[in-house]
């Protein structure tokens, strides 16, 4: 699948690479649906003879083929919620050097990394690339709920039910972006939804 | 002098007021007839007496109904006060630096007896006299920055600094100009600000920045920034927008004058000597756009001002649908004459309106 391209953007926006196998004794990788292209895209044997899977298929059927590059430790998990005791408890016995790599939405990566470096990790020491869909993890600024896998603009917070639009501005602690009320200097007139990058 | 404090509101029917003494003092923050974002930045070193610039944390009119609003608004949202738990021992620096400086520059206003590490505080204005344990949380209401900022006027940021950055790892903002400290807590300098138009671009904060690390302990710095904001409201959070927002469709051509304030930030920058982190008072002062008129060096600046800034700046200040109404007030008080350099009204020098 071909990587999406995101327009340049305000400092805050984070920006992803392309993951590349580094040396180290032990490696983490956590990706969800099209994330796991980019595993398969690194993996050899050998980096797999060290690495720990975490992997939230989303409705993709990649899961068996991550299975079949014979990781050290492999976990499906049916979401990112259910899985996040999971990687903190792996993160807890990390040790120096390990490498984290994380791939697929941004909020997986933005949630996952928050993990990491709650660790301790250096972020140095963790990679991201993007696939897979572009929606985004939203936080609304006035109620302060999350709303997952946000594609359009603007959109309906799924807590207080404000028109919010979609903005740039990124909190790496949320791992999220910003929602403004779009209405507020005129009631009512909401635009149509379009999406993000429309 | 002793200041007479008014009691008043910045919510609901909005009885702020300045009285003239305020209007005179007023931070005008324009020292010339144009304005663009520029490293406007100087020591804070005192200034001319009575000025803001004179104590490194002024005390005004508004001292106590401010402290009043901000009560309300902590208690409606306590996110708006936050502190990362590496964070402590900044908050004791900042304590320490408010209490000291307020009780030197105002001793008829507050008292700071220490004796070891027992400091007895005692804030007349607001009616505090509290007997503490220096570097003891458990001796407070409230921890070390919360208990002083719920005291002092304006919000503040308070810095840590590591690898080469400053960090937003702490803060009280119950008045600012339409950011969120609960989004921002934990970003670094050029992360918070990434929203600004047209300041990246021109290298202002790498310049800033570099000029905020070499900040040294007992030598603060200042400079001032602005925005509009329609009835004197000091809340204009993102997360109260949705209820506030509305009010900026309320302005008419009569009322502009008495609603329209011109939000003026007086920003300083303090070293802190336990932590190394540095904190930023961000003090908010409102003025309409009537009071300011009775300067006239200050309205023909201020219109040919709002009449040239570049539509960027009028949009993410949030005034670009009012700027019309605006200027068709505004315009009124200028009359074409040239105006004094300096942000300073001279009002006893500069001439009358010609028209
Ligand atoms: C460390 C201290 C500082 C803190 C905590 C701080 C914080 C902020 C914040 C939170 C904003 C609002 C951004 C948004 O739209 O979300 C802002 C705006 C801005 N800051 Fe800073 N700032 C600091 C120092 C400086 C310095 C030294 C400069 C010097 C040039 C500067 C220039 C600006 C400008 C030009 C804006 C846009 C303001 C406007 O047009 O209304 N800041 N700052």
């Amino acid at each position: 699948m071909s990587k999406f391209e995101f327009p340049p953007s305000i400092k805050s926006r984070p920006v992803y690479g392309t993951l590349e196998a580094r040396p180290g004794k032990g490696h983490l990788m956590i990706a969800d649906a099209d994330g796991a292209e980019a595993i398969m895209d690194i993996a050899t044997p050998d980096l797999m003879a060290q690495t720990h899977i975490i992997y939230i298929p989303r409705g993709t059927d990649f899961a068996d083929k991550l299975r079949s590059l014979n990781p050290a430790q492999f976990y499906e998990g049916p979401t990112y919620a259910a899985s996040v005791s999971r990687i903190r408890r792996v993160l807890q016995d990390a040790h120096m050097g390990l490498q984290v790599y994380l791939a697929g939405t941004e909020g997986l990566m933005g949630q996952a990394q928050n993990e990491a470096m709650m660790a301790g990790i250096p972020h140095t020491a963790i990679q991201t690339e993007h696939r897979g869909s572009t929606a985004r993890r939203m936080q609304c600024v006035h109620c302060k709920g999350i709303t997952e896998d946000v594609e359009t603009d603007p959109f309906v917070c799924s807590h207080c039910g404000l028109n919010l639009f979609v903005r740039d501005h990124y909190s790496r602690r949320l791992a999220a972006y910003q929602g403004v009320c779009i209405d507020a200097e005129d009631p009512g007139n909401v635009p149509a939804p379009k999406g993000i990058y429309e | 002098m002793t200041i007479q404090f008014n009691d008043e509101t910045f919510r609901d029917d909005y009885s702020f007021h300045n009285s003239d003494w305020a209007i005179k003092r007023f931070p005008f923050p324009f020292h010339e007839d144009s304005y663009m974002y520029a490293v406007n930045m100087e020591q804070h070193r005192g200034g001319p007496e009575g000025s803001v610039y004179e104590k490194r944390f002024d005390v005004d009119e508004h001292y106590i109904s401010e402290m009043r609003d901000r009560a309300m608004v902590l208690a409606d949202d306590p996110l708006r006060c936050q502190s990362l738990p590496h964070m402590t021992l900044a908050g004791w620096d900042l304590l320490e630096l408010i209490m000291v400086s307020k009780s030197e520059d105002y001793p008829d206003l507050f008292e700071l007896h220490r004796d070891g590490d027992t400091w007895r505080w005692i804030n007349k204005p607001l009616g505090i006299d509290d007997t503490f344990t220096f570097l003891d949380e458990t001796t407070l209401p409230y921890g070390p920055m919360e208990y002083i900022t719920r005291q002092t006027q304006g919000d503040f940021c308070v810095l840590d600094q590591r690898d080469g950055n400053l960090w937003m790892d702490a803060g009280t903002v119950t008045t600012q100009a339409d950011w969120s400290l609960d989004f921002d807590i934990g970003m670094n300098f050029f992360e918070w600000h990434a929203p600004v138009p047209l300041a990246h671009e021109k290298g202002i904060f790498e310049r800033a920045l570099k000029f905020l690390l070499n900040i040294q302990q007992g030598a603060p710095a200042r400079r001032l920034n602005w925005t509009m904001t329609v009835n004197p409201l000091l809340d204009t959070s993102p997360e109260n927008y949705h209820k506030w927002g509305v009010q900026k469709t309320t302005l008419t051509p009569e009322n502009i004058g008495a609603k329209q304030h011109l939000r003026v930030e007086l920003q300083t920058f303090f070293r802190l000597p336990r932590s190394n982190g540095l904190v930023f008072p961000i003090r908010c002062y409102l003025c309409s756009f009537q009071d300011l008129m009775t300067m006239p060096k200050w309205g023909r600046r201020l219109h040919r001002v709002v009449r040239d800034l570049p539509v960027e700046l009028a949009t993410y200040k949030g005034f670009i649908d009012n700027r019309p109404m605006m200027l068709d007030y505004l315009s009124q008080f200028d009359d074409g004459l040239p105006t004094s350099p300096g942000i300073f009204p001279d009002f006893d020098t500069e001439p009358a309106l010609q028209k």
